[in-house]
């Protein structure tokens, strides 16, 4: 009984640590990062690895994701004879919920998982080790370009995805099963609103963007340094980013929308 | 990693990919602001009751869109609301000054519309004219109200 109290308290502590750990380690990387060209240089490689090498993925799931939203509208509001509604829901479901979302889970899945195992290995290999040795500080070299590049890479793919999806459900919609184009934007246009819809949505993914490669990347860097370390890490990566997601998404929107 | 070139150009790319996804989400989607290359021919009507009638409403003639609802506000003499609508530009000069502009609903539950009907007058209607002879939107509920009241008074 004492024993299983024992370790209940030495989790619980175990966690505490890896917090306190974590906001170290996000101070120590973002303060006195140098705005440097060669700084530059490295964030915008990470921009690349992170962002557009995640573009496929998101405008993809956007644009079928809008498609199905479309369909699915369509089939539902029709027997209420109100598929003029249609653009207004796939518009309001995109850009308040799913674009933010989905876009911030399959960053996670691509982007954040990659992240954690190039640092893990980089630790495993000792390469960290050695850029101290050498007198370069791998927080600013390595982990603070990463960091940045998430936090700047996520909310445009959201927006992207916001975008390509509202095109897949004007594809299904109007294209395909006939929703009078006009009322599809006009209504559209009534029920979305810039400053509740469209920045409140962007506000959600920057907190999303924050939060996922902030998990990503310190789980990299605090890892244990094996193989088996890494494929933990990379599981943890996934797993914690996509529930912090979604649970925060529940508090965003609470905040956001309860008063709408 | 490919060259330093590539890296540059495709993340500026997605930038302005992101930037564009931005002005499309505010201007197309929420209608910022929302400016159809305003045709020269705008007219008012003055009705009592606009029920659910939006600005970018439509405004149609014999069930063919011809204009939307561009403004509405309220008028505040005769405590009437005072709607402006922007018609096809092809209608100029072709619609007689007794037209008549009536609030209807498309189904049960759909949206709020003005369906215009030509008149017979000589006169045409010009640019910022008014349309005297409107009808005003029929509310279900007054209407209920009025077949309830009028069968228990029997």
């Amino acid at each position: 009984m004492l024993d299983w109290l024992a370790g209940l308290g030495r989790s619980g502590l175990l966690v505490i640590a890896a917090l306190g750990r974590s906001g170290v380690f996000l101070m120590q990387s973002l303060v006195g990062w140098p705005r440097s060209s060669e700084a530059f240089r490295l964030w915008v490689q990470q921009v690349y690895a992170v962002g557009v090498l995640s573009l496929i993925i998101i405008l993809v799931s956007g644009l079928f994701i809008g498609m199905v939203l479309g369909l699915q509208g369509y089939t539902i509001l029709v027997d209420f004879g109100a598929e003029q509604a249609l653009g207004q829901m796939v518009a309001l479901s995109l850009t308040r919920e799913l674009a933010p979302v989905v876009a911030a889970l399959l960053f996670a899945g691509r982007a954040g998982s990659a992240l954690t195992a190039e640092i893990g290995l980089m630790k495993a290999t000792e390469q960290l080790s050695s850029m101290e040795m050498i007198g370069v500080d791998p927080l600013r070299r390595i982990v603070a370009p990463r960091l940045l590049a998430g936090f700047f890479a996520l909310p445009i793919l959201s927006l992207i995805f916001a975008m390509v999806g509202i095109g897949g459900g004007w594809l299904v919609g109007v294209d395909w099963l006939g929703v009078d184009p006009g009322a599809f934007w006009s209504n559209m246009q009534s029920a979305v609103g810039f400053r509740e819809d469209v920045v409140n949505g962007l506000i959600k993914s920057l907190v999303f963007a924050f939060v996922v490669t902030w998990i990503a990347v310190f789980q990299g860097y605090d890892l244990v340094p094996t193989s088996e370390g890494i494929s933990r890490a990379t599981t943890k990566t996934v797993v914690y980013s996509s529930l912090a997601v979604l649970g925060l998404d529940f508090v965003l929107t609470a905040l956001m929308f309860s008063n709408l | 990693m490919r060259n330093q070139r590539w890296v540059e150009v495709s993340v500026g790319g997605f930038m302005l990919l992101g930037l564009l996804a931005l002005v499309f989400l505010a201007f197309k989607v929420s209608g910022l602001t929302y400016d159809p290359g305003r045709s020269n021919f705008e007219v008012e009507a003055f009705f009592g009751d606009i029920g659910g009638l939006k600005p970018r409403s439509k405004v149609t003639l014999a069930g063919v869109v011809v204009g939307r609802v561009t403004s509405i506000e309220l008028d505040e003499e005769w405590f009437e609301a005072r709607v402006v609508m922007q018609l096809d530009e092809r209608l100029k000069g072709k619609l007689s000054l007794d037209t008549a502009a009536a609030i209807q609903t498309s189904g049960l539950l759909g949206d709020n519309y003005i369906s215009l009907t030509p008149g017979i007058d000589d006169e045409m209607l010009v640019h910022g004219g008014t349309l005297r002879d409107t009808q005003s939107a029929l509310i279900l509920e007054q209407l209920i109200n009025q077949f309830i009241t009028n069968s228990t008074r029997d």
